[in-house]
């Protein structure tokens, strides 16, 4: 995408529509993030379009300033698809949850990004069904007690970036809520990527799902338990920065620095251009306690978007057609004058 | 070729080609009718054939078929009875026996007829007998062996060699209709210009079977049926899907702008995403959806975005597609589907042709969902209805669902190409950059129509969706005296559409004993019925129905000057019940059959007589 304009400021895409998610809830900090990026960006209101589908996160698009659509439950990315394809010169985000885009709308969800259309979706992870006051949704962790698993779930979650990779997908990156400096950036990223972009933000539900990702976000422990990719560098971590990959045999290892002889030298060096996804579907797979969870962009290798592909054959079969109008397509073929 | 026997001339003939799935029994129809649209005669097709693509070979249900009916005057249906058969297997000739005319003529490849073929379709021993054809002039070809023989020097595999010997039984019928082969020839050179040895082989076969027919007299007389007196003008073959995805094109052009198609492939509607993608030269953007409810959802999304939004479909796809429809009505986009009904339930008889999804497209949502119903009613004015579905569509900001059904998706008339001029205008309703205070949900008093504003104009930033809006800003608003006036809002904009659509057309007299209601595609069996009942000076008029939401506006006109009233239709009577609802003062009797077939003309002039008399 082009940079137009450098004067914009977070306030130019905001709504006056009063915000009406729950004080405290992790949505807040993540549209702030939003808006910061675009401030960033450069580029008017007026080329975007923000769509959702339904659920808490999906309320989005009424608190932008932007295009806006708010969908029904789990369409976000198809109605997103027909927007992007009909009128590829905007900008298109799509605002989705965990149940709206990984179990209503899965299908949509893994198709738009085997598709490689060029949207960027951001995907509020809270492991609940908060608009409905408190389900499991298809990443609660095993064993979750909820409303409808009042003995715990008995199923296995998705792994967001698992089956982004599995689908294709050539850009996942991963945030959470309150991190702005790095949603901001992550943010920036996904917009700049040709294609689909999947961003997986942690998100806390203070209602339903409170400390949904404590255990990793928490002050105390999250400098141990996070680590932060960038392309090009190593994969280190800790307070201390003490802490870091390697590739041992077929997995990950975490390793500590200066035992055993290991020294930055030997960890892994982050590449999120790399077109073979096995290390990034490992880095997006990582869970604590084994191993600290990735944020950043995991994964962004470049492939042709689907729009363009579409651009380039109906101008290739326009100038080879004689059917230039519909005139012209009546009288095509076989035809008989009486 | 050798002097002909004698020639008797027909008024029209029915010819049905029928056998395996496989047997390439609706291209050889589609020849036969093409060559006689050619010759100048009127034409109506109707493909029927089995939901699988090979069923099991030489039984009954794999039997695919292909009417045409031919005339030297007008015809308006694919004909009820036969007047030929070509049979190419015991099962083909199970199947059709009892749509035969008493008199008839049938060809059988004989040497299909053997015990294994014989017993696999159910007979005994002799299925001439046993189904009491003796009677009938049955010609007994062995169609196999001779197409062999014509093509042995060839060097084909056997494989080539048998796909073509339904081109022998063409010959023999070009032969017994006195039509000349250049037609398919030319069709054959065209088709397999890169395979030259595959044109000579059907053109030596097609000649083969002729002259095969020529040399027994086959018939005697032979059989003509002259040019029908039809309206100057250049005509091309078209059935309703093609017709269909043009008038969606030709809508798209005549409102200045690009068409999207979002769609899944269901059966019988398939054919217009086909065509539809095969028209980038004309700058449709096709997208086949990864389901029902993508096609319909990315349809909408392209038709925010500021393009004319369009899904195609058949009922179970209807059925998916209905929540995103809802949002349509609710973020009134403009937006066509079209629904290519099939027999039902569920996955029902998918091949086959019905009336039964009316009900679900006038009410099958949740909450007061109104969205316009227009019905095409022959397989070239797929073209018209499809067209106006899409203006009403765009000038009324509204969803418009088009129904069209089986029967015409698949069957083929000629149809007079019309020139684009002849067509109006379609103006949307864009708002042009600059405009101050951009109100999403003001209206157009007229129509009750809103805007539409095109995501990227600069200062018309808005928000729409599935929630209840505001009736000014589109805002969310959860205001109850709103909600109601919204709801009211949305059904009025939809009944106002009546000021743009014709009255209804009565056929015949405007008063008289018997008024007979059609909607959609029974239009030319009921045509025909009425019109031979009316040359018999029965009291009987038709008035058929294309916009079933809103009504013509002078309906009740029509309905009060008749003694009695029967609505047909190929369901239980959803049409009647949906009459009864809005004229309550009237009683509507019912013809239905739900056979998965279109009407007989003998059956709906029986159930007339019936009521004339009593």
């Amino acid at each position: 995408m082009r940079v137009e304009d450098t004067t914009l400021s977070f306030k130019d895409f905001k709504s006056d529509q009063e915000v009406r998610w729950c004080p405290g809830c992790g949505d807040h900090a993540i549209l702030n993030s939003v808006l910061r990026a675009l401030a960033e960006l450069g580029v008017p209101p007026n080329k975007y379009a923000f769509i959702s589908g339904i659920g808490c996160s999906s309320r989005f698009p009424y608190y932008m300033d932007t295009y806006g659509f708010h969908g029904i439950h789990g369409r976000a990315a198809a109605i997103a698809s027909g927007a992007k394809v009909a009128n590829p010169d905007l900008n298109v985000w799509v605002i989705t949850g965990d149940g709206d885009a990984m179990a209503i709308g899965g299908n949509h969800f893994i198709h738009l990004i085997r598709r490689n259309i060029d949207i960027n979706l951001i995907m509020f992870n809270n492991e609940i069904y908060g608009l409905t006051k408190g389900q499991y949704s298809p990443t609660s962790k095993k064993g979750t007690i909820t409303k409808t698993s009042p003995f715990g779930t008995i199923e296995a979650p998705f792994h967001p970036g698992e089956l982004v990779i599995g689908s294709q997908g050539r850009f996942f990156a991963r945030s959470i809520d309150n991190n702005v400096k790095l949603s901001t950036e992550v943010f920036v990223e996904a917009a700049k990527h040709e294609g689909t972009s999947v961003v997986e933000v942690l998100q806390n539900c203070v209602i339903f799902n409170e400390e949904a990702h404590g255990d990793i976000t928490d002050k105390e422990v999250r400098e141990e338990r996070q680590i932060f990719l960038r392309h090009g560098e190593p994969m280190i971590f800790g307070k201390n920065m003490d802490k870091g990959l390697i590739l041992d045999g077929l997995k990950l290892k975490v390793v500590r620095l200066g035992e055993n002889g290991v020294n930055e030298k030997d960890l892994l060096v982050h590449k999120a251009n790399e077109n073979n996804p096995g290390i990034h579907t490992m880095l997006s797979n990582m869970r604590w306690p084994n191993y600290p969870v990735a944020l950043g962009v995991i994964r962004n290798v470049s492939y042709p978007t689907y729009e363009v592909a579409l651009d380039s054959q109906i101008n290739k079969i326009r100038q080879s057609s004689k059917i230039k109008c519909m005139d012209d397509l009546l009288k095509s073929g076989q035809t008989y004058t009486v | 070729m050798n002097k002909k026997p004698e020639v008797v001339e027909r008024e029209d003939v029915v010819i049905r080609f029928s056998g395996d799935s496989g047997d390439g029994m609706q291209l050889t129809g589609t020849l036969f009718s093409d060559t006689s649209a050619l010759l100048g005669n009127d034409i109506s097709t109707f493909p029927d054939y089995p939901a699988e693509i090979r069923a099991p070979q030489g039984t009954v249900g794999g039997v695919s078929g292909f009417q045409v009916h031919i005339g030297r005057t007008e015809v308006f249906t694919p004909g009820d009875y036969a007047d030929v058969l070509v049979a190419m297997n015991p099962a083909a000739l199970k199947a059709n026996a009892k749509w035969m005319k008493p008199d008839g003529i049938i060809i059988l490849d004989e040497d299909n007829f053997d015990e294994k073929w014989i017993k696999k379709a159910g007979y005994k021993e002799d299925p001439v007998t046993e189904e009491k054809l003796n009677n009938f002039n049955v010609i007994k070809a062995p169609i196999t062996t001779l197409t062999k023989e014509a093509v042995k020097d060839l060097g084909l595999d056997m494989k080539s060699v048998v796909r073509s010997k339904n081109m022998f039984a063409l010959g023999m019928v070009y032969w017994l209709f006195n039509r000349p082969l250049t037609f398919t020839e030319t069709f054959f050179e065209e088709k397999f210009q890169k395979r030259p040895i595959i044109v000579e082989a059907n053109k030596k076969v097609l000649q083969t079977g002729y002259h095969f027919a020529e040399t027994i007299e086959a018939m005697k007389p032979t059989f003509m049926v002259s040019p029908a007196p039809i309206k100057k003008g250049t005509y091309r073959n078209i059935n309703g899907n093609q017709a269909t995805a043009w008038g969606l094109i030709a809508a798209a052009e005549k409102a200045g702008l690009e068409l999207f198609i979002g769609s899944y492939p269901i059966t019988p509607a398939t054919g217009i995403l086909e065509e539809l993608s095969a028209r980038k030269d004309l700058g449709v953007r096709s997208f086949q959806a990864e389901d029902e409810i993508a096609g319909i959802c990315t349809a909408i999304g392209a038709s925010f975005a500021g393009l004319l939004g369009v899904t195609t479909t058949s009922g179970p796809g209807l059925a998916l597609k209905s929540e995103a429809l809802g949002l349509a009505v609710m973020t009134e986009l403009p937006l066509v589907v079209v629904d290519v009904q099939r027999g039902g339930p569920s996955t029902g008889l998918p091949t086959k042709t019905e009336q039964s999804d009316l009900m679900q497209a006038l009410y099958g949502r949740n909450g007061e969902s109104p969205v316009v119903v227009v019905a095409a009613s022959s397989p070239s004015d797929c073209f018209y209805y499809a067209f106006h579905a899409a203006r009403i569509a765009i000038e009324h900001m509204t969803p418009v669902l088009l129904l069209t059904d089986g029967f015409l998706a698949n069957g083929t008339e000629p149809w007079r190409i019309p020139s684009m001029k002849e067509y109006p205008a379609i103006k949307p309703r864009i708002v042009p950059e600059g405009t101050e205070n951009y109100q999403p949900y003001a209206r157009d008093p007229k129509t009750l129509a809103r805007s539409w504003a095109i995501p990227g104009t600069k200062g018309l930033e808005h928000r729409v969706g599935g929630l209840e809006k505001d009736f000014l800003s589109g805002n969310v608003s959860y205001d109850p005296m709103n909600h109601h006036r919204m709801t009211e809002i949305r059904e009025e904009k939809v009944d106002r559409v009546v000021e743009v659509i014709p009255d209804l057309e009565l056929m015949g007299p405007d008063t008289g004993d018997l008024l007979v209601v059609g909607w959609g595609g029974t239009f030319g069996h009921l045509r025909t019925a009425v019109t031979e009942l009316q040359a018999q000076g029965k009291s009987v008029s038709l008035a058929h129905f294309n916009y079933i939401r809103p009504l013509p506006k002078n309906v009740r006109n029509i309905l009060e000057k008749f003694n009695t009233i029967i609505v047909c239709e190929i369901n239980l009577g959803q049409f009647a019940n949906y009459l009864r609802m809005k004229f309550q003062d009237f009683r509507f009797e019912q013809f239905n059959m739900v056979r998965g077939l279109p009407f007989t003309v003998v059956e709906l002039k029986n159930k007339f007589i019936e009521l004339l008399e009593a």
